[in-house]
């Protein structure tokens, strides 16, 4: 186990008492795998998730990585925001933005730090565009410049929040194929919180789908498809469909409902 | 997938109009505005000449431009201007460092806004005029009065203005370098102050107009030299265009300022045009 939950509670004072957004949490998440965490919005997933890297404080129970208690940001992991555009420093151009992470390490010396900067913007493919500012790329490319910035920390554990929701459809499969090759040529362990079911059988080895009242797991499943993944031919193979009927089955159970058709209705 | 956009800095952007006749799109442009200071500088030639005002009080244009540049040749401007520049930069450098420093303070930490929040409020009402008796009092009259008074003026917009800045950064950004591992004074350092950087500016700018403006008060209320012991000497001593001269010299002073200040500002922000462009 390189990342894990044990029994965490979250609640938030609200009128009239608690909201309880997490009611007993327990998850572990082993080296090497690509987990997808699901669910319905307003379910507590985000907030597992900001527990987990240690930027908010569970009201109850404790998070491990690699054997040590968290109670801050731990070194080795790192978080990347759904809202990528807020997330980039603004006056720092994409070159500036990738090497913060590295420039904040104090180990690395002023060659090391460019060198690897380099390398990390043309694993993005975003080579040439150094000295643009964030907000002269479009969304796909910020985003992919959130991800060069984490990653050129190199990071035992990626913990992703949405991060593709907010772009488009084409840039988003570009983005999934990007974050699949990445996770195995570096050894990277994902965690990624998404609300698209299809996303996450796609993209893990491992979904856990999370209820919403009360906050706890409801289902926790392997996802055993073939590697490497293609876009069309994975998404047509049984058992992925299987996987994807028996979440979205969960998905709607959750919310009360008997079929899709009254979906809308939430 | 690359879209690049293009900006430029609000100071260059004009409000749209149409281009008109034979002048065309120069219509557009400031350049309108010039000549209607050219103008309004003609009619003032001609009221003066045929004495739509005492003459005593109102010279002609050209004599006044005729005893600036003579003024300004003789060295006698210039030697007004030294001192008054040097305690109006001394007091407005020691006021936007101050500013700065207890606007990220105040804003940083709950403590000592709650703590210095009512006596800022207090004291920064107070015009400036108000408090001069006072400072003479306890400082004299010379140049640490008067440095002291600018400064203490100088200090309220950009404390206010940085204090906003200090507010408003983006928590995500600081969730972000909080994951980065980034904490304590390297977040104020590194992320909150560059953050607040544009609304500092606009303190800055601010203040800046209220450092000329008290460096004059203070000249003209207990000084032997500077540009407002100058004017107000020259108005006594009826050696009116001499006056006319002196303000003339004040009205190049602060827009040569105020310009050398757009410039350093659009360099240091220029991200920042870009970037809230991109957000509306």
């Amino acid at each position: 186990m390189i990342l894990g939950v044990r029994c965490v509670h979250k609640s938030f004072p609200a009128a009239g008492g608690r909201t309880v957004a997490l009611n007993g949490v327990d998850l572990e998440v082993e080296r090497g795998s690509f987990v997808s965490i699901i669910g319905p919005s307003g379910c507590g997933k985000s907030t597992l998730l900001q527990i987990m890297a240690g930027l908010a404080m569970p009201t109850e129970g404790s998070v491990f990585y690699e054997q040590q208690l968290v109670e801050g940001p731990p070194a080795g992991v790192l978080y990347v925001f759904q809202q990528y555009t807020r997330s980039l420093f603004p006056w720092k151009t994409v070159e500036r933005n990738v090497s913060f992470g590295l420039e904040n390490n104090g180990t690395m010396s002023g060659d090391q730090i460019a060198a690897r900067t380099r390398e990390l913007i043309g694993v993005v493919k975003l080579t040439g565009f150094e000295r643009h500012y964030p907000w002269q790329l479009s969304g796909g490319m910020q985003q992919r410049v959130a991800i060069a910035r984490a990653l050129a920390c190199r990071p035992a554990v990626l913990l992703m929040d949405e991060p593709f929701s907010a772009v488009d459809a084409l840039t988003r499969v570009g983005l999934q194929e990007l974050i699949r090759s990445l996770w195995r040529e570096l050894n990277l362990t994902v965690i990624f919180v998404t609300h698209d079911v299809d996303e996450g059988v796609y993209l893990s080895t491992r979904v856990v789908a999370l209820s919403r009242t009360p906050g706890t797991i409801a289902i926790d499943i392997p996802i055993e498809l073939p590697s490497p993944r293609d876009q069309i031919a994975t998404r047509a193979l049984s058992a992925y469909l299987d996987y994807r009927a028996q979440l979205l089955a969960q998905l709607f159970a959750d919310e009360g409902l008997k079929s899709a058709e009254a979906a809308w209705q939430i | 997938m690359a879209d690049i956009v293009h900006t430029s800095s609000p100071e260059s952007v004009p409000p749209s109009g149409k281009g008109r006749g034979t002048l065309g799109p120069l219509w557009n442009t400031r350049i309108v505005g010039v000549v209607f200071i050219g103008s309004l500088l003609v009619l003032w030639e001609i009221a003066a000449a045929n004495a739509i005002f005492p003459p005593m009080s109102f010279p002609r244009m050209s004599s006044i431009l005729s005893t600036w540049w003579q003024l300004v040749v003789s060295g006698e401007l210039p030697g007004e201007l030294l001192p008054s520049l040097w305690r109006m930069f001394a007091g407005y450098f020691i006021g936007v460092v101050l500013g700065v420093a207890f606007g990220l303070l105040m804003g940083y930490v709950r403590f000592f806004y709650n703590l210095l929040e009512p006596i800022t409020e207090v004291l920064r009402p107070i015009p400036s005029p108000a408090y001069l008796p006072i400072m003479i009092l306890f400082l004299g009259i010379d140049d640490e009065m008067k440095i002291f008074m600018i400064a203490f003026a100088s200090v309220f917009p950009v404390l206010l203005n940085t204090y906003s800045g200090v507010r408003s950064v983006d928590p995500i950004q600081l969730q972000t370098a909080r994951t980065f591992g980034v904490s304590g004074h390297k977040l104020l350092t590194q992320i909150v102050l560059p953050a607040s950087s544009p609304y500092i500016f606009t303190g800055m700018r601010i203040s800046l107009a209220v450092a000329l403006i008290v460096m004059v008060i203070s000249e003209m209320v207990a000084a032997s030299s500077g540009i407002g012991y100058f004017i107000l000497s020259a108005q006594r001593g009826f050696k009116i265009r001499d006056m006319f001269a002196g303000v003339l010299t004040l009205a190049l002073l602060g827009y040569i300022l105020n310009r050398l200040f757009l410039l350093i500002e659009n360099r240091v922000l220029a991200w920042h045009y870009g970037y809230t462009q991109q957000r509306s």
